[in-house]
């Protein structure tokens, strides 16, 4: 396996030697014998993780907005520079391959992340525009800075006034005087930055950031902690909560973005994009899935374990194996594909994948548990998500002040 | 007659503001006053000094019932329990221990004392989460009245012998002694380590006036093993905030529901006409009448301060003259400008991201319990300390830091009387200072800022009877169906439609909030309002 350029201090921190592979990488899962500390750290002090291992590409050129709008569900085209936007990407037939973000980092100069590898699928679209692209993956690595405290952190060590930087926005910038670029992105659902930088660069940010970070609290975060915060935040994860398209070897196994929950990012209403024609049809036959919230019913769950005559105990991390949904009459009509307590919100949650109608906010569903070896069921609601979504993740403090343009990126 | 208010609650303290919130939610016109301008009671945050934040009082939270979480929505109104993750105990040799939520790590710690206690603890705590089982139904039910033949009342004991008799035979005997011994003796049948057992004993004597080989201490142990899901193996945490972020995620639900909640105004009488409940006299010498008046302050003072011996049965006047508040426990809260590393474990480690005991050893905290039987404070007290600002840094400014420290014995009933308080309390907060340092060296030179609680100070200021953190000693007696008075534990009271709903009730004090939710319940399923 790969180690990413961080390793010499992550490998040092991460006491528990508890590892994982991450594209090819070795992540860390948490760095001490339980990721609770750092779950909750990311909602009270700050967690730095590891990011490196996300697949990234620069795009280039005068027809890279144009090109992006084509691949991404978003229409990239419209987005000014020095912002940032959250996508899916769908094959020819509708089916999701992906999400990830796509960063205009200047007027000819994108970057996107993602879970998968697609250099060989952009370089196949992108016959006729005149972009060029770059994937960036082994020479670009990443930090993400997430927690209410981040903010506060980087101000000692940024260059610029981090109170104006605004939610979905990028900038390149000096961070403990590595030259980086900082987007006010995440997968926590909370206050938080994704920091990127070449790879020489990298130990100098991770001491600077952890320096910094000290006063603040701020904890090495591993992919464990995440997992629960990516819950709470109602994020869904490619290969856990729906499976890129390119893998399947069913159609049964693929899901379209409104099956995932992600139809939110479909933009219709504009020059056509791969998969758009099929995911026009789809919305007019309507969608036979969606990912939504659950909540599995607490008083039920003491009851089961009551009776089995052992304290209620869940697995004090994610679970990311399918479990049977099933409706009032006892049909399975979906599958939970996350499930977690929330020590955020004292709630046992999940994202299910649920045929719909059962997917309306209220049905009342009921999910698998084996407590003791014996399959059972428990009621289970469908609940809005975010489960947890603090003001402050796109609070700007500053914003308040008149607005000068918008700087500037060099890259 | 029409009232505006459906029930009007004496004290804006936690258990006040829950029985609000639950009754709020059931559709009830409910108005809360406080006296103070903050709310919670001994359970609030203040900034006493520029930037830095204290739990003034309470200052960690254990058994917040969940359900009351759940049920109030108190997550999504701003509560953030963050646990604490260990419980450290230096010695003044430059030795220490430190136990945590890792097994193996605490098993090499205690084995460095002891390799028997090591392999001996998790067996211990094995053990007394099973009698923790049994003892959680009775905190999440009211106390059933063993005098009465009501088939509630009869089911209910019916129920609490099955429990018992499911416990078995080794359990049910570990349980007899639990309830009868003190609690250096129980764990002496554990434990062979003096260092081990003086800082687990202590949690049997907290608010009390009673030493660790008193009889009947060892039972609070179990609290330390009800932690529920969060609490793989402890049951303490520390609110983001302060323990007034709990109060004012209580009172944000509770208006949400739709109660009123108005500070700065004292409640200094509750009507009383033809042995029932009127309304309230406020301090300002305003009246507000509903149709029943739950005070969350404490039984005695509710009876014999705000309503009037001349309105009471003697009897129960008898029995609240003898109710046993004698607070012994002070507080000493610190701003410091840095860090006061320990002598025995420097740096910022997970050994202060918990709670910390001064308890040397057994004969310390048995001689700290000398100077406070006859009317002294503890040269050498009994500590628990936190570190709230290594937990959320908000309590401080960056880089420095807050110190709560709760500081047994310091007696209400000094040798020279309670009003003598106020010139002894530079001399109290001296001796705390004095042997904190012999722990950490450098604490003196750090502090920016010092707030001395006394028993009085508890007393004058929040209302607490005697300085007793817990509105009455959690001594067996006056626990269950004895709480605060025999016949009157079911938040019913001798006077008509007022009720009690706080600390000084089934099942006590602590922040966990089931007084206020077990009486809002009887409330409400009664129909009194």
């Amino acid at each position: 396996m790969q180690t990413t350029p961080f390793y010499p201090r992550t490998s040092a921190l991460c006491t528990s030697f508890a590892w994982k592979e991450w594209a090819g990488y070795a992540a860390v899962c948490h760095y001490t014998p339980h990721s609770e500390a750092e779950v909750f750290a990311v909602r009270s002090t700050a967690g730095l993780l590891d990011v490196s291992p996300l697949f990234k590409y620069d795009v280039r050129g005068p027809d890279a907005g144009a090109f992006l709008a084509r691949i991404w569900t978003r229409d990239i085209s419209t987005i000014g520079v020095g912002r940032v936007v959250y996508s899916a990407m769908c094959d020819e037939q509708g089916w999701l391959l992906d999400d990830g973000t796509i960063a205009r980092l200047g007027p000819d100069h994108y970057r996107c992340t993602s879970s998968e590898p697609w250099f060989s699928w952009f370089l196949k679209h992108s016959r006729g525009f005149d972009v060029e692209i770059t994937e960036t993956t082994d020479e670009i690595c990443g930090l993400a800075l997430q927690g209410p405290r981040s903010r506060a952190i980087l101000k000692g060590i940024t260059e610029f006034d981090m109170d104006r930087m605004r939610f979905f926005r990028v900038r390149k910038t000096l961070v403990g005087g590595v030259p980086a670029w900082v987007q006010r992105t995440g997968y926590t659902g909370d206050l938080g930055y994704e920091i990127f930088c070449e790879n020489e660069h990298a130990l100098a940010l991770y001491d600077a950031i952890m320096a910094a970070g000290e006063p603040h609290g701020l904890v090495p975060m591993g992919l464990d902690a995440l997992d629960v915060a990516r819950i709470e935040a109602g994020f869904v994860l490619q290969g856990v909560d729906y499976i890129t398209a390119k893998d399947c070897l069913i159609d049964g196994l693929k899901s379209t973005p409104d099956d995932a929950g992600l139809g939110w990012t479909v933009d219709l209403e504009r020059e056509p994009f791969i998969g758009s024609a099929a995911i026009r049809a789809e919305r007019e036959r309507g969608p036979a899935w969606d990912l939504v919230g659950l909540e599995i019913d607490w008083e039920a769950l003491d009851e089961l374990y009551n009776a089995a005559g052992i304290p209620p105990h869940l697995a004090p991390e994610a679970c990311r194996l399918s479990v049977p949904v099933y409706d009032a009459q006892g049909q399975q009509v979906g599958q939970a594909t996350s499930t977690t307590w929330s020590p955020t919100c004292k709630r046992y949650l999940a994202l299910a994948q649920v045929r719909r109608p059962h997917h309306r906010i209220g049905t009342e569903l009921r999910i698998e548990h084996t407590p003791l070896f014996e399959r059972q069921t428990l009621p289970a609601t469908v609940v809005e998500k975010p489960f947890f979504d603090p003001p402050r993740k796109r609070e700007t403090p500053g914003a308040a002040k008149p607005q000068t343009p918008a700087p500037e990126v060099q890259s | 007659m029409s009232q505006k208010y459906d029930a009007i609650i004496v004290g804006g303290g936690h258990n006040g503001l829950v029985c609000a919130a639950y009754l709020a939610k059931a559709g009830r016109k409910v108005l809360v006053l406080e006296k103070r301008h903050v709310l919670g009671g001994a359970a609030c945050s203040e900034e006493v000094y520029p930037g830095f934040t204290f739990s003034v009082c309470s200052y960690v939270v254990s058994l917040l019932r969940p359900q009351i979480i759940r049920d109030l929505k108190l997550a999504q109104f701003g509560l953030h329990v963050l646990p604490l993750e260990s419980t450290f105990s230096p010695y003044p040799d430059g030795r220490s221990l430190m136990r945590s939520a890792d097994p193996a790590a605490t098993r090499r710690e205690i084995a460095a004392f002891s390799p028997r206690d090591a392999d001996v603890y998790p067996l211990f705590g094995k053990a007394m989460g099973q009698l923790a089982r049994f003892a959680k139904p009775i905190i999440d039910e009211r106390a059933p009245d063993p005098s009465s033949y009501r088939p509630r009342e009869l089911m209910q004991l019916l129920k609490m012998g099955k429990q018992f008799r499911d416990l078995g035979d080794d359990l049910g005997l570990l349980q007899y002694k639990l309830t009868t011994m003190s609690a250096v003796d129980f764990l002496a049948e554990w434990f062979e380590t003096d260092e081990l057992i003086a800082p687990m004993s202590c949690s049997g004597i907290i608010g009390t006036m009673l030493g660790v080989k008193s009889p009947g201490t060892a039972y609070v142990l179990l609290h330390h093993y009800m932690g529920e899901i969060d609490g793989a193996s402890r049951s303490w945490g520390f609110a983001r905030g302060g323990t007034g972020a709990i109060s004012m995620a209580i009172a944000r639900s509770a208006e949400h529901f739709g109660a009123e909640i108005r500070t700065n105004a004292g409640v200094s009488q509750i009507k009383v006409k033809g042995g029932e409940a009127k309304g309230v006299v406020l301090e300002d010498g305003s009246e507000i009448d509903a149709r029943i008046v739950i005070s969350g302050a404490e039984p005695r003072l509710t009876f014999l301060g705000l309503v009037g011996e001349s309105e009471l049965p003697n009897d129960f006047v008898t029995q609240l003259k003898r109710y046993k508040l004698r607070g012994s426990s002070g507080k000493v809260n610190l701003a410091l400008d840095r860090f006061p590393d320990f002598k025995s474990r420097p740096g910022i480690g997970m050994h202060v991201r918990g709670d910390i005991s001064i308890a040397p050893n057994t004969d310390y905290l048995e001689r700290a319990y000398d100077d406070a039987k006859y009317g002294d404070f503890s040269k050498k007290p009994f500590m628990n300390i936190v570190f709230p600002s290594v937990l959320d840094p908000d309590m401080a400014p960056d880089g420095k830091h807050v110190m709560s420290i709760f500081v047994q014995y310091a007696p209400y009933h000094l040798k020279e009387g309670p009003s003598h308080w106020p010139e002894k309390r530079e001399a109290f907060g001296d001796a705390v200072i004095d042997t904190l340092a012999e722990y950490c060296p450098t604490l003196k030179d750090s502090i920016l800022h010092r707030q001395v609680l006394t028993p009085w100070d508890l007393e004058q200021e929040f209302g607490l009877t005697e300085g007793n953190i817990f509105h009455g000693e959690l001594s067996l007696e006056q626990l269950l169906f004895q709480r605060p008075a025999s016949g009157w534990a079911q938040y019913k009271t001798p006077i008509r439609k007022l009720w009690l709903c706080g600390s000084g009730a089934h099942p006590g004090g602590g922040v966990m909030g089931a007084p206020g939710q077990l009486a809002a319940r009887e409330i409400l399923m009664g129909g009194a309002c």
